[in-house]
C-alpha cells in the first residue's frame, strides 16, 4: 500500500534536499522551535505499517540524512514520541492507516520543545522537570534488613500500576497547554511520578512532597484540559493524578493558595445556593487581602460591568436548596 | 421534542446573553424546554477533585432527575457538559458508586437508575434535532463571514466518557454548523486548544496568554468572530480579552459569539434579541458584515 508521509525537517546547518518546502511560523503559544521545511515522501507498505515502519523505511532506502530517534518499536521505550498529524504519539504505536489524512501523515518535532534536528527534539527540559520531583524513594527508618523485602500491601502498589507505567516518551508535555505558555509548569510527566512517590507507602517525604508540590509551578498550574489523559500511550492520565496530589496537599494542610481558596469558595457557594456565585468567587479565590491580585482583576470586573455582563447583585437560591444542604452535611467532608 | 433541559450556572449569571439565546433558538428547533430549576451545580470539576462522593451524589440528583422526566437533559455549557458526562459514565458502570449517590439522596425522593443521557446542544442539533431542521430553520444566512470554532476542552477531552470513541463525528460538529449556516469555518490550531480560564484564579497572567493567543491564531487565519459552545471559554475570550491584549500587548479585537447566538442571527433574530449588545469586545464589525446592525 502507497503510505504518502510529510516530514517536518530541521537542520542547523541550514542544508535542505530542494523538494523540501518552506513552512509556516508556528502560532504562539507552541512556537518554541523555529520553522521547520517539510519534505514529502512515499512508501510502500503493508496496511497494518505504524509510522515508525514509513520513518525508517525513508532513512534506510530513501534519504539517510533523516534523522529520527527510535529504539525498541514495541511502544516500551518511549524514544519515538512526536507530531503526528499535530498532536503528540509515539511514531511506533500510531498506525499509518489511521493517521492518513487527507491522503497524507504530517510528522514532525512538537514544536512546543527544542529541536536538535528533523525529528529529534532536546528532551532536556522534559528531564529537568522529572528530576525536579525527586522521583526516587526517600525510604521510611527503619529499612528491612538487606536479606529482607519491603512489605508492602497489595492494594497500595495496585493504586501506583498506573503511573508506574510511564515510559518516559514526553507526549503528554509534548501537547501540555500550561507548559506551552508556562515554562516553569513542572507538567504533566513529572507531576505523574511525583505522584508515585507521594501514594508509596514507603516514602517518608509524603509531606514535604506535597509542599514543594504546592508551590509555583506546581499541581495548581495545571490549566486542567485533558490533553495529557488524550495523549499519553500507556493510560498513565497524568491530570487524574494532578487531581489526586492537590486533594492530598488540601488535606495535608497545604491550604494557602488560590486553588484551596478557589475550591472553598465553590463549595461554599453550591452548599448555600445550590449554585455558583461568580459574584463572589473571583475575589474570595483571589484572597480577600491580596490587594494587588484584586486590583489586577478589577480592570475585567469594570469592563463586564460595563458590558451589563455582572451576575445579578442579589444571589438567587435554587428552588429546594434544603437537599443540597443535606447532601453537603452527609458527604461534603471539609465543605459541611 | 422534550428535553430536560439544565442551563449552568454562568448562563443564568455572567452570561445572561446565553440563556435568552438558548430560550429564543428553541422554538425554530422544535424543542420544548423543561428546566430542571431545581438541579444543583456540577461543582465544575473543582468539587470533583476534591470530594467524588460528594460530586456524585450532586450529579446524580441532577441525573435522576432528568431520568424521572422521561427526557434527555440538555445542556448549553460544554463544562457542564463534561462533568455530567463523566460522573453519568462513572454511575452508569459502577454500582457501587451509584449505590453510594443514591443512598444519600434517597430520603429526598430521588434515585438514579442509570438511564440518563446528557448532551449538549452541539451533539443535538446534529444526532435528535436533525440537520435538515435546523437547515429548515435558518432565515438569514452567515455568508461572507469567517468564523473560527472554539470547541475548548470539555466538549472533545476526555473522550471516552464524552462517548467520542462511537462517535468521532462529535470532533467536527461546530466546523459542519458554520458551514451549514452558509459562513466559512477557519482552521486553526487554538480550535480544539484549552482558553485558560480554569487557571485564571491561579495564574492570571498566563491563562490569559493561553486564551489570547488562540485568538490572535484565528485573528492572523481571517476569523471576523470566533464560536463557543462553551460559556467558560466565552468569559475568559471575551471578558478577559481587553486584559490578554495588555497581557500579550497586542491589539486583539474579536468577538465571541455563544453557539445559540449564532444559531438565533441565522434563524433571523435581531442581535439585541440576542443581547449580542452585551459583550466586552464589540460584536459591531461582525455583525456589519452580514448587514447588521447592534
Amino acid at each position: 500500500m502507497q503510505f504518502t508521509i510529510e516530514v517536518g525537517r530541521y537542520n542547523t546547518e541550514g542544508r535542505y534536499a530542494d523538494a523540501a518546502r518552506p513552512g509556516e511560523p508556528f502560532p504562539a503559544p507552541w512556537n518554541a522551535s523555529p520553522v521547520r521545511r517539510y519534505q514529502t515522501y512515499t512508501v510502500d507498505l503493508p496496511e497494518h505499517a505504524v509510522v515508525l515502519d514509513a520513518l525508517i523505511a525513508i532513512r534506510e532506502y530513501q534519504d539517510p540524512s533523516l534523522a529520527v530517534r527510535c529504539a525498541c518499536r514495541s511502544a516500551i521505550c518511549g524514544s519515538c514520541a512526536m507530531w503526528i498529524n499535530g498532536h503528540a504519539n509515539l511514531a511506533c504505536k500510531s498506525k499509518l492507516a489511521a493517521f492518513t489524512k487527507d491522503g497524507k501523515t504530517r510528522v514532525e518535532s512538537p514544536p512546543s520543545m527544542p529541536i536538535i534536528r528533523d525529528l529529534v527534539c532536546d528532551m532536556k527540559p522534559f528531564w529537568d522537570k522529572h528530576l525536579a520531583v525527586r522521583p526516587w524513594l526517600e525510604n521510611k527508618q527503619p529499612v528491612p534488613p538487606p536479606n529482607q523485602e519491603y512489605r508492602v500491601p497489595n492494594a497500595a502498589m495496585e493504586e501506583l500500576i498506573q503511573e508506574v507505567s510511564c515510559i518516559s516518551c514526553g507526549a503528554c508535555v509534548m501537547d501540555c497547554e500550561s507548559f506551552a505558555v508556562n515554562p516553569d509548569f513542572l507538567g504533566p510527566q513529572a507531576l505523574a511520578q511525583a505522584y508515585r512517590y507521594v501514594g508509596d507507602p514507603r516514602d517518608a517525604q509524603t509531606k514535604e512532597r506535597l509542599g514543594e508540590l504546592s508551590k509555583e509551578g506546581g499541581i495548581w498550574d495545571c490549566t486542567h484540559c485533558f490533553e495529557c489523559v488524550q495523549q499519553c500511550p500507556k493510560g498513565v492520565a497524568p491530570l487524574d493524578q494532578i487531581l489526586k496530589l492537590r486533594k492530598m496537599a488540601v488535606d495535608a494542610g497545604y491550604t494557602h493558595n488560590a486553588g484551596t481558596r478557589h475550591a472553598d469558595a465553590f463549595a461554599e457557594s453550591v452548599r448555600h445556593s445550590g449554585r455558583l456565585n461568580e459574584l463572589t468567587l473571583m475575589p474570595k479565590s483571589t484572597g480577600l487581602f491580596n490587594i494587588v491580585g484584586q486590583l489586577k482583576t478589577l480592570p475585567s470586573a469594570i469592563n463586564m460591568a460595563r458590558a451589563g455582563k455582572l451576575p445579578p447583585l442579589i444571589h438567587k437560591s435554587i428552588p429546594g436548596v434544603e437537599r443540597i444542604r443535606k447532601i453537603f452535611e452527609r458527604v461534603g467532608g471539609r465543605f459541611k | 421534542m422534550k428535553v430536560a433541559f439544565y442551563p449552568g450556572c454562568v448562563s443564568k449569571g455572567a452570561c445572561p446573553e446565553l440563556y435568552v439565546s438558548a430560550r429564543l433558538i428553541a422554538e425554530p428547533l422544535g424543542l420544548e424546554l423543561h428546566e430542571l430549576e431545581s438541579a444543583p451545580c456540577t461543582g465544575a470539576g473543582v468539587l470533583s477533585e476534591q470530594n467524588r462522593e460528594l460530586a456524585d451524589a450532586l450529579n446524580g440528583l441532577t441525573l435522576a432527575m432528568a431520568e424521572a422526566q422521561g427526557a434527555d437533559l440538555m445542556t448549553i455549557c460544554s463544562t457542564c457538559q463534561g462533568v455530567l458526562s463523566d460522573h453519568n459514565y462513572h454511575l452508569k458502570r459502577d454500582e457501587s458508586r451509584r449505590e453510594k449517590a443514591n443512598a444519600t439522596i434517597a430520603d429526598q425522593g430521588f434515585r438514579y437508575e442509570g438511564k440518563a443521557t446528557v448532551k449538549h446542544l452541539l451533539w443535538m442539533l446534529f444526532e435528535d434535532i436533525g440537520i435538515d431542521r435546523v437547515a429548515a430553520a435558518i432565515k438569514r444566512k452567515l455568508t461572507g463571514l469567517k468564523i473560527a470554532p472554539f470547541y475548548g476542552c470539555y466538549i472533545l477531552r476526555p473522550s471516552e466518557a464524552l462517548g467520542l470513541r462511537e462517535r468521532p463525528e462529535r470532533k467536527t460538529y461546530l466546523n459542519q454548523l458554520i458551514e451549514l449556516l452558509g459562513a466559512e469555518a477557519v482552521e486553526y490550531r487554538g480550535a480544539t486548544k484549552c482558553c485558560g480560564f480554569p487557571m485564571l484564579t491561579f495564574n492570571r497572567d498566563k491563562a490569559l496568554a493561553m486564551g489570547g493567543n488562540h485568538i490572535i491564531e484565528a485573528k492572523e487565519k481571517g476569523a471576523d468572530l470566533l464560536v463557543t459552545p462553551c460559556p467558560l471559554c466565552h468569559l475568559n475570550l471575551d471578558g478577559q480579552q481587553p486584559d490578554a491584549a495588555r497581557v500579550l500587548k497586542q491589539d486583539i479585537g474579536v468577538p465571541i459569539f455563544h453557539l445559540p447566538q449564532l444559531l438565533g442571527l441565522a434563524f433571523g433574530f435581531e442581535p439585541d434579541q440576542l443581547r449580542l449588545n452585551h459583550h466586552v469586545v464589540s460584536t459591531k464589525g461582525a455583525l456589519e458584515k452580514v448587514e447588521l446592525k447592534v
